[in-house]
């Protein structure tokens, strides 16, 4: 019983993803720093995420009964910013300001700053335990938002993910959907040379979550395993999304050295040439 | 004065009691309850009481996680591991976005006694007080631990409490008011001023009484509000009495000494002698003979009086 983007949804996706990538290749060319490969390998999940599913109104950025994001894996906060941007929350000309003195934009989500921002972030490994508090505290309250938390590959290395990964199973947290941003390269190398979180599900599977695997950059897909969430009782659920690093511009994807670098001015001219010729 | 409590009891009893009054008080802790208290309010109110298991880290993540949904988490574990094994979770996941949890930890400083060096903190004043935005209270006894417990429900922001293990006497009275930033002053004088805080207070007391025999006045201030600290308070002993005995069951780098220190320095350098422990770990033993062999004790702090009224200039 998946429900199924309608065509016209699918096709909005597209310029809002292609937007979101326009934007994160801008922002981080203009800082001259950051995180564009990772930025880039989430987008589709933040644009299926705040265009089609969250119930979040950037007029009421604080509401109690608003669904959360949590971007766990904090230095990809170029995609967070530019899909806030393109949600209304901040103008998109401010994306220019990024990591520049006095700006909002910090080189890792600060909440008491931008509004949308759920949560601090930027040191690996925390994400998820705030997730679980939110997560526990519309239970608590029997509010019926859902929380969200996006982390990556090479983060699951940190052991504080693993004793979030028991807390959120054992007091039945159903209403979190986690995802791992799975592009297999951490900033040394591939994650499997570096220290192997290998397997990734299997290992989600045994600490008690409901587990879907999908391709991270098919829009059906990912809505369909936020929708399959929704139906799960006394489980959190990871959805494994396999992803591409700096996906949607050749030169970077799947490229380590993209992590965390800033393209040049002629490179985020190509670049922006390369995304704007993408199919919507 | 009179009967002996720990500060951990006090809270265990404070938190039950709060839990009553506030809704929105919810209890986190990582498998130490019987030994923090939280478990008395884990009895009254287990909807609202969660155990994380081992899991210090995770512990500080999902109390800021409720904090961020409107609750107010305050959170038990060791002092250790609450301001050690999860520093930086306290650091970036609570100080840094301000949210509103309280770290009530308990079996802090020398007094775990028996357990030894690995489980005694005698760091976690001073590396509570370097974090931006977090608000540290060490009570003295009982009643202080209540007032600071309630005081920390109402404030909206971190707050760091430093509780004991062992039983200490009262110190103060039912009429006690703590404040927030302010010092209570338990012995007027005119000679010195002894300046400290938590298990340290009672002992100050009593050198206090003893110096008079000995012709020496001194003023005793429970400094339970570590940071913000009574810069005034601290000011005007300096002024009034001239030299500062400082005490605390803690590391004599970064905890009490060093913040009556800096205020004195920028303000009004008079000597200073400063009781803590001397920059080592320390060991299995009963609180009573690690305060002795650790020179935290009431003879101590008279030495330390005399020592400091005789550095004083000739006027």
């Amino acid at each position: 019983m998946s429900q199924k983007l309608t065509p016209q949804q699918l096709t909005e996706l597209a310029r809002r993803a292609k937007s979101i990538r326009g934007n994160i290749v801008r922002m981080v060319t203009e800082a001259k720093s950051g995180h564009p490969g990772g930025s880039l390998s989430a987008a589709d999940i933040l644009t299926v995420l705040y265009f089609a599913e969250m119930k979040v109104d950037p007029a009421n950025p604080k509401d109690a009964d608003r669904d959360r994001f949590v971007l766990s894996k904090g230095h990809a906060a170029p995609v967070l910013y530019a899909t806030l941007a393109e949600k209304g929350y901040l103008p998109k000309e401010e994306l220019l300001t990024l990591r520049k003195i006095n700006s909002r934009l910090q080189g890792h989500p600060e909440m008491k700053k931008i509004p949308g921002v759920d949560m601090s972030t930027g040191s690996l490994g925390q994400g998820l335990s705030a997730a679980n508090g939110m997560a526990l505290a519309g239970k608590l309250d029997a509010r019926d938002y859902r929380v969200y938390a996006l982390l990556g590959d090479g983060e699951l290395e940190e052991g504080q993910v693993w004793e979030a990964a028991m807390f959120a199973p054992h007091y039945k947290l159903d209403n979190l959907t986690a995802f791992v941003d799975f592009n297999g390269l951490q900033i040394d190398g591939p994650i499997s040379e570096v220290m192997s979180p290998l397997p990734i599900p299997e290992k989600w599977q045994a600490f008690g979550w409901n587990v879907i695997v999908i391709d991270g950059h098919d829009y059906n897909a990912i809505y369909d395993a936020v929708q399959a969430a929704k139906n799960v009782k006394d489980k959190p659920t990871m959805i494994v999304a396999k992803t591409i690093k700096g996906k949607g511009v050749c030169q970077m994807e799947n490229v380590a050295e993209w992590h965390g670098k800033a393209p040049t001015r002629e490179e985020c001219t190509t670049f922006l040439a390369e995304l704007e010729a993408m199919d919507d | 004065m009179g009967k002996e409590l720990a500060t951990r009891e006090a809270y265990g009893l404070a938190l039950k009691d709060l839990g009553d009054r506030n809704k929105n008080v919810v209890v986190l802790d990582a498998d130490l309850s019987k030994s923090t208290k939280t478990n008395v309010f884990a009895k009254a109110h287990p909807d609202r009481f969660f155990n994380v298991g081992i899991a210090e880290q995770n512990l500080m993540g999902v109390a800021a996680g409720l904090a961020a949904a409107g609750k107010i988490p305050f959170v038990s574990t060791f002092a250790m591991f609450a301001t050690g094994r999860a520093f930086e979770q306290v650091r970036n996941s609570i100080c840094y976005p301000e949210l509103n949890v309280k770290i009530a930890a308990t079996h802090a400083g020398l007094t775990v006694g028996e357990d030894g060096a690995s489980h005694q903190s005698i760091e976690d004043i001073a590396i509570m007080r370097v974090l931006p935005n977090m608000t540290v209270i060490v009570p003295a006894d009982a009643t202080e631990t209540k007032q600071a417990i309630d005081f920390a429900a109402e404030y909206k922001g971190p707050v760091y409490i430093r509780l004991g293990r062992s039983a200490v006497p009262n110190v103060f009275g039912e009429a006690y008011e703590f404040r927030i930033g302010k010092a209570a002053l338990l012995t007027d004088g005119t000679d010195v001023t002894i300046i400290a805080c938590g298990v340290m207070v009672a002992p100050a007391r009593h050198a206090a009484e003893q110096l008079i025999s000995q012709g020496i006045s001194a003023r005793v201030l429970d400094m339970a509000s570590i940071k913000p600290i009574d810069k005034e308070a601290i000011i005007a002993a300096a002024r009034d009495t001239g030299a500062i005995v400082t005490c605390e069951e803690h590391s004599i780098i970064g905890g009490l000494g060093s913040a009556v220190a800096e205020v004195l320095v920028e303000n009004t350098p008079v000597p200073v002698e400063r009781l803590g422990v001397m920059d080592t770990f320390g060991e299995s033993g009963t609180p009573g003979d690690l305060l002795k062999k650790y020179n935290l004790t009431e003879e101590a702090i008279v030495a330390a009086a005399k020592k400091v009224v005789s550095r004083k200039p000739i006027k």
